[in-house]
């Protein structure tokens, strides 16, 4: 394959955002027909890499050779024209336009300068098709599934002539049968000669789609090599530059704990369809593992336990004491405190700075009439950012520019700074990179360590095995067992998680 | 997923055709509502006086809300982007005064016509420019704009000037009958750009752009569309519906007045939003606009009827404004939930 000309090639690519390099001339190539995957931490300079490919922004130095001749792009439109098309991990389409819009908006057919309605929908009935979907094309496109919609942005990209389509995290919110499907398509379009570039943080569909790997580490490249070749400890030592030093064990609290030990106790709790009659009892330093598949009720259950939606039914009590957790405010009164799976929408305000943000809850709960000076929030988040090795280190930074690991920290510093007792972490470590994943998963044992009680949700069997001391099975809305995790693995976790309900004969 | 992704699209009865049209268009909703109140308006009005649902109260309906249509057919342009334009007011106050100001030395209509359309494009360019280049937010943006069309408006006469103009006054005075209907030019003007703003809206790239805009701005970024372009156009059409709404409103009232429209452009808000535009941009409908219209100009026509103070039309759209807010919002949460 290499003798092969290459489809796309940076060579030398450099990009600053002000003082700060993030490439530094990396070269970059990807073959016809081969799938690729760029891998480093968060911060190695990946979505820049992409944005630089993709037209997104216009490195400082380089050049980018596509199909042998030498390009410049001045913005998404130019590459998309050029060939090379993107999905991007929060699908960016437009859910108030019909599907068929969503493929075809911007080169949809025209007769006598109006748009063909008619003969758009049908060619995107056309394209659907070619993927094997059958989705009604004059549908709104906000009515489907995240993974419906992303599979209409990969029809998009391929409904022209497509060279390189750029798939960033496109798994992170599938679920396995939605991956499945993801794959297929993959692979066909890997026949048609197109290069395709996938990006994620999961290891196993890393090696079980890509044919090349590409490691960057702190904007600079580290090297190319064939999946087959790289071993998975050599790629995670690539990727962070030094020994793997991974996850802290420690002691986990072993017996079995009543409700009278219980810090916080919730009986026949249920809310909407989401959850029903779920017993959950935490106690005080113990860390409880969620697993479900999506959809299973996770989040419905953490949004429950923390007040920020009222349940239906149940009762929740704290240290032995019933409570009514209608609101967060009431919540947080108690120090029950959730973080949202949705770092971005439901958590950060990515225009305030580090310090604003960590200092949000804690100035919330004293009330406006006792502001915090801004000494004291600096303070604060300096030694929060200190505490949890937050970059960059200056807390004036705005969020927004932050990687997903370093985001993370700052909402947990957040929730940490009004001391808590009781924590529900919802996919804390969705999206970050696996050196960013360790640091967290670490923190909660930490957390536990000093006598928080913490719910940890995780999509990731193996993570939630790791840092859970017990583990509540979910599906279908229902806790079906709670288990110590000593005495289950990966597999038979799995098994309970996926084991589908005995079908009635 | 639904059983539409799954099954096969076989012969459809009735009730899944109404099905399909619902899933497909659930957006159109809002704008039945107001189709709804219109007619319940309607026909309350005529059980209530009798005489109501004459063609003279009908064509005359038109005719007194036509500048009040033609801006809101530019405000549905500028809404579904998720932006507002606070200045339509005063930008038709000002491109009436300026036009009967200028037909007043003798300037030819021929010439005061363009002229005026083009001022009120020009502040609309001048909106657009500030929101897409200057990065300001469009209420702060069209405020300006609303301040800069009152200020020039002052500029160019304290006090009102009439219009003598023929050409001008015939917008106005020409009735074209049917039968005991009528239409006047400017009711005709007021259609067309109902019926140019839906077609633009609805068949060419740049009005799903517009709705594109309003869905998602990064979006549609991402997905090439041309952005900056189409922000900044859609306050130069609502901008040129303002000059065009000066020029029939001077020609109805047959003088330009730097006083007038002051607060019309909250009332061209509220018929958009009755007329089942969202607020917060990607969904909305230039012909619900135009129903919007109809609801408001009822509204006023019975409120005159009953001879009670016409403060009361502002009362009644209040209301009817927050129950159709609190209804789309309702819509919005039932689809955000269906994803």
């Amino acid at each position: 394959m290499d003798e092969a000309r290459p489809l796309v090639e940076l060579t030398g690519t450099t990009v600053r955002f002000g003082a700060t390099v993030a490439l530094d001339h990396v070269d970059f190539r990807m073959f016809p027909g081969e799938v690729h995957s760029l891998m480093g931490e968060n911060g190695a300079g990946k979505s820049t890499l992409i944005k630089a490919l993709t037209g997104a922004l216009t490195p400082d130095a380089g050049t980018l050779i596509l199909d042998g001749e030498a390009r410049a792009f001045h913005g998404p439109h130019d590459a998309q024209e050029a060939g090379i098309s993107t999905v991007y991990q929060e699908i960016d389409l437009l859910p108030n336009l019909s599907i068929a819009e969503n493929i075809l908006l911007g080169r949809e057919p025209r007769r006598l300068g109006m748009i063909d309605g008619r003969a758009m929908r049908e060619r995107a009935r056309v394209i659907l098709h070619d993927l094997g979907l059958d989705l009604d094309p004059a549908a709104p496109l906000g009515t489907h599934s995240l993974a419906v919609q992303q599979l209409v942005a990969i029809a998009r990209a391929i409904s022209r002539d497509l060279k390189v389509l750029v798939l960033d995290e496109p798994t992170s919110s599938l679920d396995l049968d939605e991956v499945a499907e993801l794959f297929r398509v993959i692979r066909d379009l890997k026949e048609r000669g197109v290069a395709i570039l996938f990006v994620s943080h999961f290891l196993d569909q890393v090696y079980e789609i890509c044919d090349r790997i590409t490691v960057l580490r702190d904007g600079a490249l580290v090297g190319e090599y064939l999946t087959t070749e790289l071993l998975r400890i050599d790629l995670v030592q690539k990727m962070l530059g030094r020994e793997a030093s991974f996850f802290k064990a420690r002691e986990r609290v072993e017996e079995a704990i009543g409700s009278e030990v219980a810090f916080l106790s919730a009986r026949d709790l249920s809310s909407g369809a989401g959850i029903v009659g779920a017993n959950v009892d935490v106690a005080e330093g113990e860390v409880l593992g969620l697993a479900g598949l999506l959809g299973s009720g996770r989040t419905e259950l953490a949004r429950a336990l923390t007040g920020v939606d009222r349940p239906d039914a149940g009762i929740i009590r704290i240290e032995g004491e019933a409570h009514a957790l209608d609101t967060p405010r009431q919540a947080l009164s108690l120090g029950v405190v959730y973080s949202s799976e949705n770092r971005r929408s439901e958590g950060l305000v990515g225009d305030m700075s580090i310090a604003e943000n960590i200092a949000l809850a804690l100035q919330a709960q004293r009330g406006a009439l006792r502001p915090l000076s801004a000494t004291k929030v600096r303070e604060l988040a300096t030694s929060w950012v200190e505490a949890l090795d937050i970059r960059p280190a200056d807390v004036d930074v705005p969020v927004r520019n932050l990687s997903g690991g370093n985001q993370q920290k700052v909402m947990l510093a957040r929730l940490l700074a009004i001391s808590p007792r009781f924590i529900v972490l919802d996919e804390p470590t969705r999206g970050i990179d696996v050196g960013a994943k360790v640091e967290i998963q670490n923190l909660v044992g930490e957390m536990a360590d000093n006598g928080l009680s913490v719910v940890f949700i995780s999509a990731e069997l193996e993570e939630v095995l790791r840092v859970g001391d017990r583990v509540a099975i979910l599906r279908d809305g229902h806790i079906v067992e709670t288990v110590a995790s000593a005495d289950v693995d990966v597999d038979s976790l799995m098994a309970l998680v996926a084991r589908p309900d005995l079908p009635e004969a | 997923m639904t059983a539409m992704e799954t099954a096969a699209p076989a012969k459809k009865g009735l009730g899944e055709r109404v099905g399909t049209f619902t899933n497909r268009h659930a957006s159109v909703l809002p704008t039945f509502a107001a189709i709804a109140i219109l007619i319940l308006l309607l026909v309350g009005a005529e059980l209530y006086f009798g005489n109501f649902l004459t063609p003279r109260n009908m064509s005359a309906l038109l005719l007194d809300n036509a500048y009040l249509m033609i801006l809101a057919v530019g405000m549905t342009f500028v809404i579904v982007t998720a932006g507002i334009d606070l200045s339509v007011g005063s930008v038709m106050a000002f491109t009436g005064i300026f036009g009967a100001s200028l037909l007043s030395s003798g300037v030819p209509a021929v010439i005061t016509i363009p002229v005026m359309l083009v001022s009120g494009a020009l502040i609309g360019l001048l909106i657009g420019v500030l929101v897409q280049h200057f990065n300001v937010q469009p209420f702060i943006a069209s405020l300006a704009g609303l301040f800069l069309g009152r200020g020039l408006a002052f500029v160019v006469s304290l006090s009102s000037i009439r219009v003598e103009d023929p050409v001008v006054l015939w917008l106005q005075s020409t009735r074209i009958r049917i039968g005991d209907w009528y239409i006047t030019p400017t009711g005709i003007l007021a259609l067309l750009a109902v019926a140019v703003g839906a077609v633009v809206m609805h068949k060419t790239r740049f009005g799903r752009t517009v709705y594109a805009v309003g869905g998602s701005e990064q979006s549609a970024r991402l997905m090439g569309l041309k952005v900056p372009r189409t922000k900044v156009m859609v306050y130069v059409i609502s901008g040129l519906c303002g000059g065009l709404a000066g020029l029939v409103l001077t020609a109805y009232s047959g003088a330009g007045y730097p006083r007038n429209g002051i607060g019309t452009e909250l009332d061209v808000i509220a018929i958009v939003v009755i007329g089942g535009t969202l607020l917060t941009g990607g969904r909305g409908y230039v012909l619900g606009s135009m129903i919007g219209v109809f609801v408001y100009g009822t509204i006023k026509t019975i409120i005159s009827f009953m001879g009670a103070e016409q403060s009361w039309t502002h009362i009644i759209v209040g209301l009817l404004l927050l129950l159709f807010i609190v209804v789309q919002r309702a819509i919005v949460a039932r689809s955000e939930r269906g994803s």
